[in-house]
């Protein structure tokens, strides 16, 4: 983890903040997601009842015990869904910036986190999926590279934060 | 011997091991492995939400990957649900129970 990893870094801090050096298509794909997740979230109300693919983002808490997972819930559902949106509000607001303060860079690691949460789930990846074969024929293709393509900006991401 | 001191250090009632609660028990977090998070934005989140050393978290973070779950944190109900929470808000899946 020396020096050299971070001037070839996309992402890094730099003078109280954080440089942000991806492409434009890569911030059009993340500012073309946004708006299906802020959807979906929205529809389902962070219910995962609802629809299954949001339920990693709306996990049970109690699993022994039904009736105050469902009153932990009923509580939460709505703090949990605000944060969720939140996130992605800043990101929208940000994907065009080449500077992000640590905030900004916080919401960018959780938004980009439910974006590759959802996406995953809907895939139904499992650990072995390392994208270094992904079927052509398969009409996962375009969503299983986008979602390792978000693994690959989020370890980026995590790294800046975390250096 | 002299008056009491006013900085005199007072006694401290503890509240009694009869004094149940519910809220009392000691609670567990445990977080769950999943195959969608990175190993790295696992142990960041456990950094910034416990304050672990990175060595730490990281050993937290391998116990879940290689053992299916680990205990990152413990308490009375309340602190267990918030830490839960906290842990939700970042897409891990966490959950509690009570510490037996």
């Amino acid at each position: 983890m020396g020096l050299w990893r971070r001037f070839g870094a996309r992402v890094r801090r730099s003078r109280g903040g954080y440089e942000v050096h991806i492409s434009d298509e890569e911030r059009e794909l993340v500012a073309q997601l946004i708006p299906q997740l802020r959807d979906l979230l929205v529809a389902t109300g962070g219910d995962a009842s609802a629809d299954p693919t949001v339920r990693r983002l709306f996990p049970t808490a109690y699993p022994d015990d039904p009736d105050r997972d469902t009153e932990y819930h009923t509580l939460m559902r709505d703090d949990l869904l605000a944060r969720h949106l939140e996130q992605l509000d800043i990101l929208e607001q940000s994907t065009g910036a080449d500077r992000l303060t640590e905030e900004e860079l916080h919401a960018w690691i959780g938004a980009v986190n439910d974006l590759r949460l959802v996406l995953g789930t809907r895939l139904d990846v499992s650990e072995e999926d390392t994208g270094d074969d992904l079927d052509e024929a398969s009409p996962d293709q375009v969503p299983l590279a986008v979602y390792h393509y978000l693994g690959h900006l989020l370890g980026e991401l995590v790294d800046a934060a975390s250096s | 011997m002299g008056p009491m001191s006013e900085l005199e250090t007072p006694v401290v009632d503890r509240p009694s091991a009869e004094a149940d609660t519910t809220t009392d028990v000691p609670w567990i977090v445990l977080v769950w492995n999943d195959p969608i998070n990175l190993m790295s934005y696992v142990v960041w989140v456990f950094q910034k939400l416990f304050g672990y050393s990175r060595e730490k978290a990281t050993d937290l973070m391998l116990d879940v990957h290689h053992k299916g779950r680990a205990v990152v944190s413990n308490g009375t109900r309340e602190q267990a649900e918030l830490d839960v929470f906290r842990l939700h808000e970042h897409g891990l899946w966490a959950t509690m129970q009570k510490d037996e």
